[in-house]
């Protein structure tokens, strides 16, 4: 085996170390046997053995993607068989090549052309990607190529190709040609000119646009780690797994992505729930059962009883700040807490930036799976004179209206960063809510470096009640598991 | 300590990767290259093959297909909650030492005699893992849904997995004669242990591409007309990209091509959406998720 390559299996596990995925000396190892025996002919195979030595878990293969399109990319410098012409120069050059572009990209979706769509990804990058610097740097950005082009609006371009010949094989039978009378078209029999399937075509062509969207970001770091170094790039360029993202760096896409790791996430946790429910029911001995089963055998208590340990369900009450700068973190916590809802005995959210409101009724009553936005996003009723998150007042105000809701059966979960804008914290309205509920734990999204910085008072609760750091979706599982009853 | 494989084993079945799809196509498996690969490498570097992914995509149906292809005997542990090593790995015969303890009351070998007697191969009754260890003949071992067991019988695992090998106390360590392909089956309801999974190869089988799913319908519910097949695997593949409890898996949609079968519709143009909203409960199994899907699919109200 040659060196290179085992340097740069080295390199490659190095990187997938930085971001979080396990990998020992031996997976390396198997990792080199693996490339020895595949060979270094098909990328595709080398990089399914790769996986399957290196990985451990599903959720890590998307990092695993992006780094291996890093550190052992699909050709150096231009693509073989790819003809891309020197980058425009003009602004109006500019727009009409991205014109030129998209019409390709057009005809290459509506066929479906996975390897035109893949050359198309490296010409896109090569000439609307390249930085007004590259002749010095070489670094391309993927940004600006997918700004130029605008991908999404071929769609339209798509659909118009796809339906043209379709409308001739049809022999203009006459009834509503498809796509949007979608429940006409099946209603009148056989006859109809469009088949049912039809009307996912536009939902496709938008997936399929997301999917060169990541073959033009995935062009682009190869280009750019040529320039720059692999490990550079694999250090900033590769997005961490979802499981990692940051809450509060979290955008619209990652919080979606997130949003769908909500339901797989509660019934893992309530399995795990109910095994540790049923191993801790093994303990103390039952005196009357055992006897009496000693019945059977003569006296002599073979079989002992054990003692069922009834349940502690707590009453559950969250207290979430959904100002815009932790409201992501907020959504998914609720989220995640209405899924597991049934393992409490009472759950109350209330929410606030500063003023309570009662989220209970809207949350809870809503069905499984919708996002809740309505609830969230009516900030009118827990604002004040003002639009920014002020602690002191809301504890004040929990302590007034809603401290019945609190007693000594409840555990208070409350959610924020802490920051108050500089008003005053009111240390000792929160120790009463502490001292009325049987725990106060508090999530804060922040690192824990960032604590008591500017007008963070994190470190003042943090003496009253625990605070957790709780940035992404791992440090919340484990403390969601902690806090579930047994 | 990967590369020490058993010298008894050094045989592998199968010469590449495209051996591995076709002789896995002939048995009616159609595998697809992620999956070929890896179990590739799984028989060339004699490791164990963990499996994952959701319900329904063949995990189980692969060690089938590999023992099928390979002609070996499958040997099949089903993990349940409170298996232990007297159903997995072996188990002395009580019953039968209390027979031969009182037959042999009146001879006069002694005890020692005895003692070596009753522990013997032929007081011992071989459970699954021992089973495929002492084989005579090449098998494949399953070792399904590993996550429902209780963590203390991974424990057990590492040796078999490790060394494939297995100590029995009173007779000593078995070394397997012929390395067992093994592949351990989980749904992920518990994480496996790190040490245990540092011992296997990893393989994530996920949905497959529409291409592949549209090959496997064919061979599994022949009959159907091509355009028809194809209309199904999109409106599947656009069904798990809803936000559903229980995504469609492969087996959900070989079920419903045999059901369009047998209401005869073999036509793509038979596909209406009166038909796929009155079968939709052969795809999907929770009725909110029938609820949500008859919304993002814009079919008709029942009548």
């Amino acid at each position: 085996m040659s060196t290179a390559l085992d340097s740069r299996l080295v390199g490659f596990a190095r990187a997938l170390r930085g971001h979080g995925v396990v990998v020992g000396t031996s997976e390396v190892v198997d990792a080199g046997s693996a490339a020895h025996v595949l060979g270094l002919e098909d990328r595709e195979r080398l990089r399914e053995g790769l996986a399957a030595a290196l990985l451990r878990r599903a959720g890590q293969r998307q990092v695993f993607d992006d780094l291996f399109d890093v550190w052992f990319p699909a050709a150096i410098g231009e693509r073989d068989g790819v003809t891309s012409d020197v980058p425009p120069a003009t602004l109006e050059d500019r727009r009409s090549r991205a014109a030129e572009l998209r019409d390709d990209l057009a005809r290459a979706l509506a066929l479906g052309d996975e390897r035109a769509l893949d050359e198309l990804a490296a010409r896109v990058v090569a000439e609307l990607g390249a930085l007004a610097n590259a002749a010095t740097t070489g670094s391309f950005s993927a940004q600006q190529a997918l700004d130029t082009l605008a991908p999404q609006t071929a769609i339209a371009g798509a659909l118009a190709r796809m339906q043209d010949p379709a409308e001739d094989a049809a022999g203009g039978s006459g009834d509503g040609s498809g796509g949007s009378g979608g429940s006409g078209s099946g209603v009148s029999g056989p006859a109809s000119g469009t088949n049912f399937a039809s009307r996912f075509t536009r939902d496709e062509l938008r997936s399929d646009v997301t999917a060169f969207r990541r073959r033009v970001e995935a062009e682009t770091r190869r280009r750019n780690a040529e320039a720059r170094g692999a490990e550079r790039i694999s250090r900033y360029a590769v997005r961490a797994p979802a499981e990692q993202t940051p809450f509060l760096l979290a955008g619209p896409v990652e919080l979606d992505e997130l949003r769908g790791a909500i339901q797989p996430l509660s019934r893992k946790l309530a399995t795990r729930l109910a095994a540790r429910r049923r191993r801790s029911s093994r303990g103390r001995i039952d005196i009357r059962r055992t006897l009496r089963r000693s019945l059977s055998t003569g006296g002599i208590p073979l079989r002992p009883a054990l003692e069922h340990a009834s349940p502690h369900r707590p009453d559950l009450v969250i207290l979430c700040d959904l100002s815009s700068s932790v409201a992501g973190f907020s959504r998914f916590t609720i989220l995640l807490v209405q899924a597991l809802a049934t393992q409490f005995r009472r759950v109350r959210i209330l929410g606030f930036v500063n003023r309570v409101e009662d989220l209970t009724d809207q949350v809870l009553g809503a069905p499984p799976g919708s996002d809740l936005s309505g609830a969230f996003d009516d900030l009118s009723r827990m604002t004040r004179w003002h639009r920014n998150s002020d602690y002191g007042a809301v504890f004040a105000d929990v302590v007034e209206h809603h401290l019945d809701a609190i007693g000594h059966r409840s555990a208070v979960l409350i959610l924020g960063d802490a920051r108050s804008n500089h008003t005053d914290p009111q240390f000792d309205r929160l120790r009463e809510i502490a001292g009325a509920a049987r725990h106060v734990s508090r999530l804060n999204p922040e690192p824990v470096r960032m604590w008591g910085s500017g007008d963070s008072v994190a470190l003042g609760y943090s003496e009253i009640v625990d605070m957790h750091e709780c940035r992404n979706v791992a440090q919340l599982r484990e403390f969601v598991a902690r806090l579930l009853p047994i | 300590m990967s590369t020490s494989a058993p010298s008894a084993a050094a045989t592998t079945r199968f010469s590449s990767v495209d051996e591995v799809r076709e002789r896995l196509a002939e048995s009616g498996y159609l595998a697809s290259d992620a999956i070929a690969t890896t179990a590739f490498l799984a028989d060339q570097l004699g490791k164990p093959l963990l499996v994952e992914g959701p319900a329904g995509v063949g995990k189980t149906e692969l060690a089938n297909a590999v023992a099928a292809a390979t002609g070996a005997r499958l040997i099949r542990l089903q993990c349940y909650e409170g298996v232990d090593e007297a159903r997995a790995l072996y188990e002395w015969n009580h019953a039968k030492q209390l027979l031969r303890i009182t037959a042999e009351r009146g001879s006069s070998d002694g005890w020692d005699a005895l003692r070596d007697n009753i522990f013997s191969d032929e007081f011992l009754l071989p459970r699954p893992l021992l089973a495929a260890i002492r084989s005579e003949e090449p098998v494949v071992l399953l070792i399904d849904e590993l996550d429902k067991a209780d963590v203390e019988i991974e424990g057990l695992l590492l040796e078999i997995l490790g060394d494939f090998q297995v100590t029995v106390p009173e007779l000593g360590t078995i070394t397997a004669t012929h390395r067992p392909f093994v592949v351990l089956t989980s749904n992920a309801t518990r994480e496996l242990s790190e040490a245990l999974r540092r011992r296997c190869l990893f393989l994530h089988i996920d949905y497959p591409t529409a291409e592949l799913e549209q090959r496997i319908v064919t061979l599994r519910a022949p009959g159907l007309d091509d355009t028809l097949v194809a209309s199904v695997v999109r409106l599947v593949q656009r069904l798990r990209e809803l936000r559903l409890r229980k995504a469609p898996s492969v087996s959900e949609t070989v079920d419903w091509a045999r059901t369009l079968i047998a209401l005869g519709a073999t036509q793509d143009h038979d596909l209406s959406a009166e038909l796929v909203r009155d079968n939709l409960g052969v795809l999907l199994k929770h009725q909110d998720d029938i609820q949500r899907a008859a919304v993002a699919l814009d079919l008709p109200a029942p009548s």
